[in-house]
């Protein structure tokens, strides 16, 4: 049995990313001046400074730019091993997560493979983890 | 007002070791008293002190000792003083010193990196305590909830997207370790973190911790303070060793969140060393890469132009290249795989030695002139070039 994920600290910039998942959304923050995207999220645009931004649904999709298989147990009871993943999202260019490929063997994950979220809720967080698309 | 330059004129060190009993002030003040005797220099003299990251409570066997606490109890009379962690990886303590240094500000810097980590560890109620929080916050909230805990998880990713694209072997990056393993034999200071040999076979057969990178490929919990004395170059007849001239420095961060950067910051920051000399890559005598984590001296290699973009692991296959009598000798006391978690300082302090010859046992043929020192990882860097002409 895994021990609970640390809990994110809720606050103005990332409340929508971490319990968009309550609605099946992966939420992005998304200019609405010049388009682009800022991730991590923030209160103005990272790229023209624009304070007209706001959460936007991607697809949940992407491909694994890199990953590790964790062997190392971080904390107490934690089971290993485990993929770490970078993770390109499609529909927001420019934009990595690092999260966890879950619902597959380990020695399954690949480079360049493609994948889907699978939120996992912990006390109203949900954590946005990747699935290989077969 | 034309600036003068900055020189590095003392080098001292405590005991590195692994749960010392010996109280991480203490350690400081060790080292402090070492390079004053080396470079000749009283405190009376000392009118700045810098450090990286500054004393930090949620965290404090990482940085035990604040600038404050060292001007306090060794009655220093400050022009100066930073602790700070918001700047360019650890060696932008030094850069401070040098910068303060030229503007005329400060004489005789005194700079300093203090690890308490694996003291720590043996007493958590008093440095680590502060890490027992409810939730994460900050840069960590990305990573950790996922059980990217460690930067040895975010470093693998970038080691592994490496041997993906351009082909490095195990082989090639396990040479980092065993170059530092050899060397550090050859340092009496780090006898107690290295005790033999680490051979090929022995490396291949470690246990993972984040693929792929082993347990080899990752630097331990270190106690021990490092110092660096900085001063002016109009400051020069006061002090008795060679000086050796921070010729440039450089650094750069890309973006503060380590999995938005697509490359680390050694590329940037490598390559803007060389537009603030006259120095080149060809000149460089020994190299001091930071290898916290074993897959970091590659970037720098790569980034400091030593080869293109994607042959580092070539360029160490074998280990004759990088060894103490090769082309470019690394981590001539053994680097932080070898010689202990000593965070940034150990390789301005070992850059120095080896320019000025005092490097005993370890010390490099013919007459080395020009050193480059680096330190950070991920999206951020600081390097020194270092020279005695």
């Amino acid at each position: 049995m895994n021990p609970p994920r640390p809990r994110p600290k809720l606050d103005q910039e990332n409340t929508a990313f971490w319990t968009g998942g309550s609605e099946g959304r992966l939420n992005i923050v998304k200019c609405g001046d010049c388009g682009e995207f800022t991730h991590p999220p923030r209160l103005l645009c990272r790229h023209c400074q624009s304070e007209n931004v706001a959460a936007h649904a991607v697809p949940g999709t992407g491909v694994i730019d890199s990953f590790t298989v964790n062997h190392q147990p971080w904390a107490r009871d934690l089971e290993v091993p485990y993929v770490i993943a970078r993770v390109k999202l499609d529909g927001a260019p420019g934009v990595y997560l690092t999260t966890n490929i879950v619902n597959c063997p380990v020695e399954a994950v690949d480079f360049e493979d493609k994948v889907r979220v699978v939120f996992e809720e912990q006390d109203g967080i949900f954590y946005p983890l990747f699935e290989r698309i077969a | 007002m034309p600036g003068v330059d900055a020189y590095v004129t003392g080098l001292g060190q405590s005991e590195v070791g692994v749960r010392l009993p010996r109280h991480p002030l203490l350690l400081t003040v060790d080292a402090v008293r070492e390079a004053l005797d080396d470079a000749g220099l009283t405190l009376s003299q000392i009118d700045g002190v810098f450090t990286y990251p500054g004393k930090m409570s949620s965290y404090t066997a990482f940085s035990p000792v604040s600038s404050d606490d060292l001007i306090e109890v060794l009655g220093i009379r400050s022009k100066w003083h930073l602790g700070a962690m918001e700047q360019p990886a650890q060696l932008s303590a030094i850069a401070a010193a040098a910068m303060a240094v030229k503007q005329g500000l400060v004489r005789h810097a005194i700079c300093f990196r203090t690890v308490y980590e694996a003291g720590g560890m043996a007493d958590p109620g008093t440095y680590l305590s502060g890490m027992k929080q409810d939730t994460v916050s900050g840069p960590s909230q990305w990573t950790s909830p996922f059980w990217a805990t460690s930067a040895a998880c975010w470093t693998a990713q970038y080691a592994a997207r490496h041997m993906h694209r351009y082909g490095m072997t195990r082989e090639q990056l396990g040479q980092i370790a065993i170059n530092g393993s050899k060397n550090a034999l050859r340092n009496p200071r780090a006898r107690a973190i290295t005790k033999e040999e680490l051979t090929l076979d022995k490396y291949m057969s470690a246990r993972m911790i984040s693929t792929p990178l082993c347990l080899y490929d990752c630097d331990r919990f270190t106690d021990a303070a490092t110092v660096v004395i900085v001063s002016a170059g109009d400051a020069l007849d006061e002090v008795k060793t060679t000086p050796v001239r921070i010729a440039a420095m450089s650094g750069s961060v890309d973006r503060y969140s380590w999995d938005q950067a697509e490359w680390f910051a050694a590329y940037e920051t490598g390559a803007d060393l060389w537009t603030r000399t006259d120095y080149t890559a060809k000149d460089v005598d020994t190299a001091q890469f930071y290898d916290g984590f074993a897959f970091l001296p590659i970037t720098w290699l790569e980034g400091l132009g030593f080869c293109e973009k994607g042959e580092g692991g070539q360029f160490i296959e074998g280990g004759t290249r990088i060894a103490l009598d090769g082309e470019l000798p690394m981590n001539t006391f053994g680097g932080q795989l070898g010689a202990g978690r000593l965070h940034g300082f150990g390789f301005a302090h070992e850059a120095v030695n080896q320019l000025r010859g005092t490097a005993a046992g370890r010390q490099i043929a013919g007459d080395p002139k020009v050193a480059v020192a680096t330190s950070g990882g991920g999206p951020m860097a600081a390097a020194l070039l270092l020279a005695r002409d």
